[in-house]
C-alpha cells in the first residue's frame, strides 16, 4: 500500500512538473536607481503573460514566467541570467533593464546560446551584432537625431551636451558627439556629472560661459532633475533638452518647477491620447495604457512600453517557430511592420533593432505633463 | 564666480560633517565612520516626518533633532559601550560597521529609491555678483553657520561644554576633577548625531534623499576635517567651506568627471606635507 501511494505520489509529481509550457526568463532592475524603469517593465510582462495564459496560452501552451531584480547591479545581472538559464532553463529572456547590464551579460547569452530581448538603449547591445541579443528599446541615436533635426529647423547650431558617466551617459555622449559631426553641428561644451553628484552648477556654469543655443542632458534618476533645478538657477538663456532617460513622472516630481519647458524626446505611449486619430499608433496605445492603468491603479510608462514590445515579439517568433532557439531567432528576425509601442519594428538578419529615428517624438513639459510638440 | 556660492553651499554642509567627526575625536580619540549615515538619516527622518506622517514643519524639525539626539546616544550604548577592549583600532572598526548597518537598515525601511522634499521657504533665486544661489541653498548656508557658532558658544561658555573640553585636553584629570567622562562621551555621540541630522535636514530639498548618500557626505567631511586639522574646531569649518570652494573650482577648470576624486587628494596632499591640517597645531607630549 504505501509503495502504490509513493509511486502515486511521484507520478503526480512527475506531470506537474512537465516541460511542455513555454519558460520565459526576465531580469529587470525593480529596485535601486532604475526602480522606477524596471517596475513598470516588470508589471507589465505580469499582466502580459497572465492576459495569455488566461486565453489560452501560445499554440495551446501556458508560458511559464521566471522573473529576478536585477537591483540595477551588473553583476547582479550575470548572476541571475545563469540562474535562469541552468536552473530555470528558460527558452528565451527579456530584459535587463539598463544597458550596463545588458553589455555585461552579451557574452553570457552567446556563451548559453539564450535568446535576450534587451529593454536598454545603448547601441553598443546590438553593435557589435551577436546572434542572440536583440533589442526592443530604440538606439541613442535615434533620439539624438530626432532632436538634432528638431534643432536644425529651429536654427540652432551651437551645442552643448553634460552626460551622465554611466552606460546610459556614455552611450549618448558617443552618439551625441557623432551624430553632430554627420549633421554639422558644433558641441561648444561637453561636460560629465556623476549619479551621485548634487550639485552641477560647476559644470552649467562653465558651459553658460560658451553661450551655446541648447544644452543637452543626459543621464537617468535623480541627477538630471538637479541638471533641471541648477539650469533655472543660473537662469541659462538656452534651450534645456533631455533624453527619454527621464521620461518619467518621477522626474516631473523631483524637479517639480524646474522642469517647466524641458524638451525631451519619448515614445508615443506618454501622449497616447493626444496622437491625432489618424495615427495607427494609437488604438493600441490607448489600450496598453488603460488596461495598466487599471490593473495597477498608477499611470503608465514608456519603459513599460519595452516590456511590452519585448513581449509581443517573443510571442509571436514561439507562435511560428516553437521553442527552438535556433528557428526562434530566426523567425524573430523574420519579423516585420510590427506595430509596437516604439514605432514599427523590422527585424532582419542585420538589425536585431528593427527601429529608427522616428521611434521617438518630441515632447514638452507643460503644467507638470506631457505635451506634444508639433514638429 | 558660481564655483564660490555653490562651493561655501556644499562645503558648509561638509563643514558640519567635520565638526561632527572633530567633536567626537576630541572626546574620544577615535574617527566615526558613521558620521555620513547621519546626514542621510537626517533626510530620512524628515521626509517621514513630514510626506508620510504630514506634520507641519515647525513641529517636524525639533522631533527630528531630538530624534537625533536618542539616535546619536543609542549609538554610543550599543556600538562603542559594547566594545570588550575598546583601543582606537576596535572602536573605528566598529563605527565603519555600525555605518553598514545603518545603511542597510535605511534600506529596508525607507526602500532604495530617491525620495523628495519639498523646499521649506518659498523657491527664489537671489543673484549675487557673477552668480547666483537658491533661497533654498542660502537656508543651508545660514543655518551651518548658525549650529557652528552655537555650538562654538556651548563649548566656551556653558559648564557641559568646559567639561568636553576638559575631556580633550586630559580624560584622567578631567575625571579627577569630577567629570564623568562616560556621560560625555555619550553626549559627544549625540551632538554629532544632532549635527549629522540638521545637515541632512537642510540639504534635503536641494539633493533629495537616497539610502546610500551617507558614503560620500561622510568621506567628504571626513577630508574636510583633515584639510582643517583633526579636533580643531573652526579648522573643521574652514576645511569645509574650503573644501567646496576648491571642489567647485577645480570642476570648473578640469573635466567635471574628476570632482570626487579630488576631495580624496586633498586628503592625501595634507598627510604627505602638513599632517596636522591648515590649521591644527601639534599636541604637545610629554616625553
Amino acid at each position: 500500500m504505501k509503495k502504490l501511494l509513493l509511486i502515486g505520489m511521484l507520478l503526480i509529481f512527475a506531470t506537474g512538473s512537465s516541460f511542455a509550457e513555454y519558460r520565459l526568463g526576465a531580469l529587470f532592475s525593480t529596485t535601486g536607481p532604475a526602480s522606477f524603469l524596471g517596475m513598470p517593465e516588470k508589471q507589465t510582462l505580469e499582466m502580459l503573460v497572465e492576459k495569455t495564459n488566461k486565453n489560452g496560452g501560445i499554440n495551446g501552451e501556458k508560458i511559464e514566467l521566471f522573473m529576478y531584480d536585477t537591483r540595477g547591479v551588473d553583476a547582479e545581472a550575470r548572476k541571475k541570467f545563469i540562474r535562469l538559464v541552468k536552473r530555470d532553463n528558460v527558452n528565451a529572456v527579456i530584459g535587463p533593464t539598463r544597458s550596463g547590464s545588458t553589455l555585461a551579460i552579451k557574452d553570457l547569452a552567446e556563451k548559453f546560446q539564450v535568446p535576450l530581448l534587451s529593454c536598454a538603449s545603448s547601441d553598443k547591445i546590438i553593435n557589435p551584432l551577436n546572434k542572440y541579443v536583440f533589442k526592443v528599446a530604440p538606439s541613442d541615436k535615434h533620439a539624438v537625431r530626432k532632436i538634432y533635426f528638431y534643432l536644425k529647423t529651429k536654427g540652432m547650431e551651437n551645442i552643448a551636451i553634460l552626460t551622465a558617466q554611466n552606460g546610459f551617459g556614455d552611450s549618448g555622449r558617443d552618439a551625441l558627439l557623432s551624430e553632430a559631426e554627420k549633421m554639422g553641428l558644433n558641441i561648444v561644451a561637453d561636460e560629465k556629472f556623476r549619479d551621485n553628484d548634487r550639485d552641477m552648477t560647476s559644470q552649467l556654469t562653465k558651459i553658460s560661459e560658451r553661450n551655446p543655443d541648447a544644452v543637452i542632458c543626459w543621464g537617468v534618476g535623480p541627477a538630471p532633475a538637479i541638471v533641471a533645478k541648477n539650469f533655472k538657477q543660473l537662469q541659462i538663456e538656452a534651450e534645456l533638452i533631455m533624453s527619454h532617460g527621464v521620461a518619467s513622472k518621477k522626474f516631473i516630481e523631483l524637479a517639480g518647477d524646474a522642469a517647466e519647458g524641458i524638451i525631451l524626446p519619448a515614445g508615443r505611449l506618454l501622449v497616447a491620447e493626444k496622437l491625432p486619430d489618424s495615427s495607427k499608433f494609437k488604438s493600441m496605445l490607448v489600450d496598453y495604457k488603460n488596461e495598466y492603468e487599471s490593473t495597477f491603479g498608477e499611470s503608465v510608462s514608456t519603459f513599460g512600453g519595452h516590456a511590452y514590445d519585448a513581449f509581443m515579439i517573443i510571442k509571436k517568433a514561439l507562435l511560428t517557430a516553437g521553442k527552438d532557439k535556433e528557428k526562434l531567432i530566426k523567425s524573430m528576425e523574420e519579423i516585420t511592420d510590427y506595430i509596437g509601442t516604439y514605432g514599427i519594428f523590422n527585424f532582419s538578419k542585420k538589425d536585431h533593432n528593427g527601429l529608427d529615428k522616428d521611434a521617438f517624438i518630441l515632447i514638452e513639459i507643460r503644467n507638470g505633463d506631457w505635451e506634444l510638440l508639433e514638429s | 564666480m558660481q564655483f564660490i556660492y555653490s562651493g561655501i553651499t556644499s562645503g558648509s554642509i561638509f563643514a558640519l560633517v567635520a565638526l561632527g567627526f572633530n567633536i567626537i575625536y576630541n572626546t574620544t580619540g577615535i574617527i566615526n565612520f558613521a558620521q555620513g549615515e547621519f546626514v542621510m538619516i537626517g533626510g530620512m527622518l524628515i521626509y517621514t516626518l513630514l510626506s508620510i506622517y504630514g506634520i507641519p514643519l515647525f513641529m517636524a524639525v525639533p522631533v527630528a533633532l531630538l530624534l537625533a539626539l536618542i539616535i546619536g546616544i543609542l549609538f554610543d550604548k550599543i556600538f562603542i559601550k559594547l566594545v570588550k577592549v575598546p583601543n582606537e583600532i576596535n572602536l573605528i572598526t566598529v563605527t565603519i560597521a555600525a555605518a553598514t548597518i545603518i545603511r542597510g537598515l535605511a534600506m529596508v525601511i525607507w526602500g532604495r529609491n530617491t525620495l523628495n522634499v519639498s523646499g521649506y521657504i518659498p523657491y527664489s533665486v537671489i543673484s549675487f555678483p557673477g552668480g547666483s544661489l537658491t533661497s533654498n541653498s542660502l537656508l543651508v548656508i545660514a543655518v551651518s553657520l548658525l549650529t557652528a557658532f552655537s555650538l562654538s558658544l556651548f563649548f566656551k561658555k556653558s559648564s557641559l561644554g568646559k567639561a568636553f573640553r576638559a575631556c580633550y585636553n586630559d580624560k584622567m584629570a578631567a575625571s579627577i576633577c569630577g567629570v564623568d567622562v562616560g556621560h560625555i562621551r555619550m553626549l559627544a555621540f549625540g551632538i554629532a548625531a544632532f549635527l549629522g541630522v540638521v545637515a541632512g535636514i537642510v540639504t534635503a530639498p536641494i539633493t533629495y534623499v537616497t539610502y546610500t548618500d551617507g558614503v560620500m557626505v561622510g568621506l567628504k567631511g571626513f577630508a574636510a576635517a583633515i584639510l582643517g586639522g583633526l579636533g580643531n574646531f573652526w579648522g573643521g569649518v574652514a576645511g569645509g567651506l574650503l573644501l567646496g570652494i576648491f571642489e567647485g573650482f577645480f570642476a570648473s577648470i578640469l573635466p567635471s568627471g574628476y570632482k570626487d576624486a579630488f576631495a580624496f587628494l586633498i586628503i592625501l596632499f595634507v598627510l604627505f606635507l602638513r599632517p596636522m591640517g591648515l590649521f591644527g597645531k601639534k599636541k604637545a607630549e610629554r616625553l
